[in-house]
C-alpha cells in the first residue's frame, strides 16, 4: 500500500515537475526576448474617412486607386433626378512610399481642381503603454484650372498663384476598441485669393469624425468640420456652411466601398471644409460614394521575384501549389518526414458571420 | 521507503540538472499556407522571428510566435489576418509548451538526424489544444535544427472564416517549422 502510494506520489510529482519545468522554460525564453510593442492598427478602414483624411497611411509599396462621386443636391428634386444628373467625380491615386509616408495626386471635376498631397504618420498609438493616440500630418496643395476670368482692367493679369489653395491638417486619432475609433482634425486652409477683403485668407477649422463597426466588414462613419474663422466666406454671393457627413462603409477583399450623405459637393479640402454652399437645414444634401481599390506595386522583402521567395524550398505549401510544377533547384535532400495524408478542403464553411 | 522519499525530493527540486544543455533561437522560421485550390490568390505567410528553447537533458521544448511578425505578400491580407482572423491586438502571440516524447532516441552529442515526436499544448487566438507532431531533430555540433510539418485546423482555435471568402481560405492551414537552435 505504501509502495503504491509512493509510486502515485512520484508520478504526480513528476507530472507537476514536467509542466512546471515547461512553464519555467517558457519564462526563461521570454526573459531573453525584447519587450514587444503592441501598436494599434486598422484604426480606420481607409485613408479617407468620408471627405476628409483619416489617420491611416498606406503600407509601403501599396497603391490605392480611388473614385469619388458626389451627386447633385436631392433638394433639386425630379428635375435632376434627385441629383443623379448633376454628379461630380474625383479620381485619385495614393501611394505608400514607406509605412509612414504616403503621397497622392487627384483630379476633381468640381472646380476642375488638381491636387497633390503628402501624409506623414508622426506617432502611432500603442496599446498597453506609449502613445495614447496616432498623429498624422496631412498637407495638400490644390490648383484650380478653370479658364481665367476676364478682368475689368485689361492691364492686370490673372496670376497663377490666384489658383492655389494650401491645406495643413494634424489628424489625431484613437482606436478605443475593436469597433470604435475617433479622430479630431485641427485644420488650416489657406486661400491665396479670396473674393473680398472682408474674408480672411485662412480658414481655421476643427474637424471631428468617428467610425463604428457593426460587423466584421462594415461600419458607419460620420465627419464634421467646424469652422473657427472665416464663417462669413461667400462663394458667388452664396452663404457657406460647415460640412457634416454621415456614411456607411463596406470592405471586401481588396475594395472599400463608402456611401455617404453630405452637404458639400466639392472634394478638395478648400471646398468641403471652407466653402460648402448647401446646408442640412434646407435638405440640400448630396448622396455620394467612394470606391477604393488597393494594389501591391512593390512586394515586401522576402517576396521579390516572380514567385514566393522560398530560398530553401521548405515553406508551407497549400493546395494551390499542387498544380504548379516543382522547382528545378533543390537543396541537398533532408531526411524524410512522414507527411500527412493528402488534404482535401471541405466545402462546408463556418457561417457564424 | 526512505530512499524513495529522498529520490522524490530530488525530483521535486526541479529540472536544473548539473549538465543542463539548452539550445535557443530567436530567428526560427514558421510558414503557413491556407490557400484552397480554387483561390485566385495565395493565402500564406512567413514568420522569421520564432523563439524557441530546448532543454536537451529533459526534452522539454517551448516555442513562442508573435502573430504580428507573420509577413504576407499583400499588406491588406496581413491587416485582415491580424484584425479579423487572429485578433492579434488581443492575442499577441501563439505558443507551444511540450516535450520530445522519445528523448532516448536523440543523441545530442552525436551529429545526425533523429526522428522524434513532440507532444504538448499549443495555444493560439486564446484557445489551447493538446497536439502531437512528428518531426526531425538534426544535430550538428553546437547547433540543433528542428523541422516539422503539420496541419492546424482553424476551428480548433476558434479562428473563423467568413462564408464570403470560404472558397479562398482553407479550413486547415499547412504549417512548416524550420528552426536552428544554438547551444547556450
Amino acid at each position: 500500500m505504501s509502495r503504491i502510494l509512493s509510486l502515485i506520489a512520484g508520478g504526480l510529482t513528476l507530472a507537476g515537475v514536467t509542466a512546471h519545468a515547461q512553464d519555467d522554460l517558457m519564462n526563461e525564453l521570454q526573459s531573453t526576448l525584447p519587450q514587444e510593442k503592441n501598436y494599434a492598427f486598422a484604426t480606420f478602414k481607409s485613408t479617407r474617412l468620408i471627405d476628409g483624411s483619416s489617420v491611416e497611411c498606406l503600407g509601403a509599396g501599396v497603391l490605392d486607386f480611388r473614385i469619388s462621386h458626389r451627386f447633385g443636391p436631392i433638394s433639386d428634386g425630379i428635375s435632376t433626378l434627385y441629383g443623379v444628373d448633376a454628379a461630380y467625380t474625383k479620381l485619385s491615386l495614393d501611394y505608400g512610399v514607406t509605412n509612414w509616408l504616403m503621397v497622392g495626386i487627384g483630379h476633381s471635376a468640381f472646380n476642375r481642381e488638381d491636387d497633390g498631397s503628402i501624409k506623414i504618420k508622426l506617432l502611432r498609438q500603442q496599446l498597453g503603454g506609449g502613445s495614447p493616440v496616432t498623429i498624422t500630418y496631412f498637407g495638400n496643395t490644390a490648383v484650380e484650372t478653370m479658364p481665367a476670368p476676364t478682368l475689368p482692367d485689361s492691364t492686370q493679369k490673372w496670376l497663377f498663384s490666384n489658383r492655389l489653395f494650401f491645406t495643413n491638417q494634424l489628424l489625431i486619432g484613437k482606436k478605443f476598441s475593436k469597433t470604435f475609433s475617433l479622430q479630431i482634425m485641427p485644420t488650416v486652409v489657406h486661400y491665396n485669393l479670396v473674393d473680398s477683403a472682408k474674408f480672411s485668407n485662412n480658414t481655421w477649422a476643427l474637424g471631428v469624425g468617428f467610425r463604428k463597426m457593426f460587423s466584421r466588414s462594415s461600419a458607419i462613419t460620420a465627419e464634421y468640420y467646424y469652422r473657427l474663422t472665416n464663417t462669413n466666406m461667400l462663394v458667388n454671393g452664396q452663404k457657406t456652411y460647415n460640412t457634416f457627413s454621415i456614411g456607411y462603409e463596406v470592405e471586401t477583399g481588396g475594395h472599400v466601398f463608402q456611401l455617404m450623405v453630405t452637404n458639400a459637393q466639392g472634394l478638395t479640402e478648400r471646398t468641403f471644409i471652407g466653402q460648402a454652399t448647401n446646408s442640412w437645414s434646407k435638405q440640400q444634401l448630396h448622396i455620394g460614394f467612394n470606391i477604393s481599390r488597393v494594389f501591391t506595386v512593390v512586394k515586401p522583402k522576402g517576396y521579390k521575384g516572380k514567385d514566393w521567395d522560398d530560398k530553401d524550398g521548405d515553406d508551407a505549401k497549400g493546395d494551390s501549389d499542387k498544380k504548379v510544377t516543382p522547382k528545378k533547384s533543390q537543396k541537398a535532400p533532408k531526411s524524410k518526414v512522414s507527411d500527412d495524408k493528402d488534404f482535401k478542403p471541405s466545402n462546408k464553411k463556418d457561417t457564424s458571420w | 521507503m526512505k530512499k524513495s522519499i529522498l529520490m522524490l525530493g530530488f525530483l521535486a527540486l526541479g529540472s536544473t540538472a548539473v549538465f543542463a544543455q539548452k539550445y535557443m533561437t530567436r530567428t526560427g522560421k514558421v510558414t503557413f499556407d491556407a490557400t484552397t485550390s480554387s483561390s485566385p490568390e495565395k493565402i500564406a505567410a512567413k514568420n522569421n522571428e520564432v523563439a524557441a528553447l530546448l532543454n536537451a537533458a529533459t526534452g522539454d521544448l517551448v516555442f513562442q510566435v508573435q502573430i504580428k511578425a507573420f509577413k504576407f505578400e499583400k499588406q491588406l491580407m496581413e491587416e485582415h489576418f491580424n484584425e479579423k482572423y487572429m485578433e492579434s491586438d488581443k492575442f499577441t502571440k501563439s505558443d507551444f509548451k511540450g516535450k520530445i516524447t522519445n528523448p532516448a532516441d536523440v543523441n545530442f552529442t552525436k551529429d545526425g538526424t533523429y526522428k522524434v515526436t513532440v507532444a504538448g499544448k499549443m495555444s493560439m487566438h486564446g484557445n489551447s489544444n493538446d497536439v502531437s507532431v512528428p518531426g526531425t531533430v538534426t544535430v550538428s555540433g553546437k547547433k540543433v535544427t528542428l523541422e516539422a510539418k503539420f496541419k492546424v485546423k482553424l476551428e480548433d482555435y476558434k479562428i473563423l472564416v467568413p462564408a464570403v471568402v470560404g472558397d479562398k481560405v482553407a479550413n486547415e492551414a499547412q504549417v512548416n517549422l524550420d528552426a536552428e537552435l544554438t547551444q547556450q
